[in-house]
């Protein structure tokens, strides 16, 4: 049975397709991906995404219990910010990525992906007891993204939100409820994420709607994270693929000499050389290269392939084939020819420089 | 969803316009809001031949690929150059400028095992 969002028939009557992802009904499109795609590049967009895992930890030893199963040192956030994190495995493999935020003195949230959200919420319980509490069914989370986002969020939570800068987060009373605001996201655009309970998200998702602000889906949010080259852990980052070759070694601290999980492993494999590395690749004719699709080097047709797309898709700004796969070191040059197999026609593409899509700075 | 009664129809939701011996092929209205945003199509040259609910084709949206099944058996006189090119013309105008190919039939009698619109309707009223 799957679990319906709270904001369920807010979606329903957007006319949003639902598909299970994770055990939740999750919208995937209301109008269309492409045109959700293009609101979230040219305007702003709203996503529902109540089905990250969100767990707060409370109390004084809340950091140190965190920073005990994570990679990135959380105890050097002040108040008030947010930092990318791994869970790992002893052997350096990655069990989950993470968003870790400092709400407060006493107070941390850890947001999870879906698929995970169980496990994890069990490893935070492993080190935090009953200062961990699960709050992804009692509360719900909204994406807001885009070039606009920003406007449109100050217009509806306030102007407060205005000093908020990235990666920083405030809490701001609003309406009859509070909304835990963060800049962040998951789309290389810029804006934020809103937390509150269901009550309040729903005057909140009318109220951005009203702002101008479009409902998007599921299907949107993969094109969008995929073009900004954002790993989606179960496909591009799995137990079986270390930070460094996916290149998220920025998000590995091994200076301040805390413990936590992994990190012996990972401090032998800082220094090893890569065999392979995460690469980028964007297709030079027509044709949808699409993950598990077979990577070849044109050099050696008939070989074996070299690789395989962990993500593939039709890219809606760059209007071409783009994808993401582990390549042998040799071969992760940008500008090296490779080849897809789309079944059984071979599409040419090119290592390019991460990410596929950066958005253009801001006017004056 | 429309479904325009002058038109044949498959199960597998393509349709074929019979003008004397040719048929003009696409997919319907139906096919292509299921599908979503068409982002490639792939179509056999001129001069090669389909058979009768056989593959000949890929069409692709951003989410699927799906197999492009013959209404018919016959040799194909002109593929939608515009189709390839810009493939949300087939999200757009399923019916009109997003046609797919034309054949010339080799059996005439194979139209007869066709649906029609109203067969049609009632197949995908269940879906």
């Amino acid at each position: 049975m799957l679990r319906p969002l709270a904001l369920r028939d807010q979606h329903a009557r957007l006319g949003a397709r639902f598909a299970p992802f994770a055990g939740w009904a999750m919208p995937i499109q209301y109008r269309g991906i492409i045109e959700e795609h293009e609101a979230v590049r040219t305007q702003a967009g709203v996503f529902d995404v109540s089905h990250l895992g969100r767990v707060w930890v409370t109390g004084p030893e809340a950091g140190r219990q965190i920073r005990s199963i994570t990679t990135y040192n959380v105890l050097s956030l002040e108040a008030g910010s947010a930092h990318y994190s791994l869970y790992c495995t002893e052997a350096g493999g990655i069990a989950d990525d993470v968003f870790i935020y400092h709400v407060d003195g006493e107070r941390w949230l850890i947001v999870h992906n879906a698929a995970n959200a169980a496990a994890d919420y069990a490893r935070v319980r492993a080190v935090a007891g009953s200062a961990a509490t699960e709050a992804t069914r009692t509360t719900v989370m909204l994406a807001v993204q885009g070039p606009r986002a920003m406007d449109a969020l100050r217009q509806v939570l306030g102007p407060a939100l205005g000093d908020v800068a990235l990666h920083r987060c405030l809490e701001v009373p609003w309406q009859s409820g509070r909304v835990l605001f963060a800049r962040t996201g998951y789309t290389g655009e810029d804006g934020g994420e809103c937390i509150s309970d269901p009550a309040t998200a729903r005057a909140l998702w009318e109220a951005l709607l009203d702002a101008g602000v479009r409902a998007t889906g599921l299907g949107a949010r993969d094109t969008l994270r995929l073009e900004a080259a954002l790993p989606l852990h179960g496909h591009d980052i799995d137990e079986t693929t270390t930070p460094y070759e996916a290149g998220l070694g920025w998000a590995v601290s091994l200076q301040d000499g805390e413990p936590f999980s992994g990190r012996d492993a990972l401090a032998r494999l800082k220094g090893a050389p890569r065999t392979r590395k995460l690469s980028h690749l964007r297709a030079l004719e027509r044709g949808v290269p699409r993950t598990g699709y077979a990577v070849h080097d044109p050099a050696d047709a008939d070989g074996e392939p070299v690789a395989t797309l962990t993500s593939g898709a039709h890219s809606p700004t760059l209007r071409t084939g783009i994808g993401m796969a582990y390549l042998p070191a040799t071969l992760a040059k940008a500008g090296t020819p490779l080849t897809v197999d789309v079944r059984g026609r071979s599409l040419p593409m090119q290592v390019v420089p991460r990410p596929f899509y950066t958005r253009p700075a801001s006017g004056p | 969803m429309e479904i325009p009664d002058t038109l044949f129809y498959t199960s597998n939701h393509e349709w074929i316009r019979i003008e004397g011996d040719e048929g003009t092929i696409g997919i319907t209205d139906y096919a292509q809001d299921q599908l979503g945003d068409i982002v490639y199509v792939e179509l056999p040259e001129p001069g090669s031949t389909i058979v009768r609910g056989e593959s000949f084709g890929v069409i692709e949206s951003v989410k699927a690929v799906s197999d492009l099944f013959a209404p018919v058996s016959g040799e194909i006189s002109e593929r939608n150059a515009a189709a390839a090119e810009a493939p949300e013309i087939v999200n757009q105008s399923p019916y009109d400028a997003g046609w797919l190919i034309k054949v010339r039939l080799a059996d005439s009698g194979e139209v007869g095992d066709l649906l029609d619109a109203a067969a049609y309707r009632s197949e995908t009223a269940g879906e």
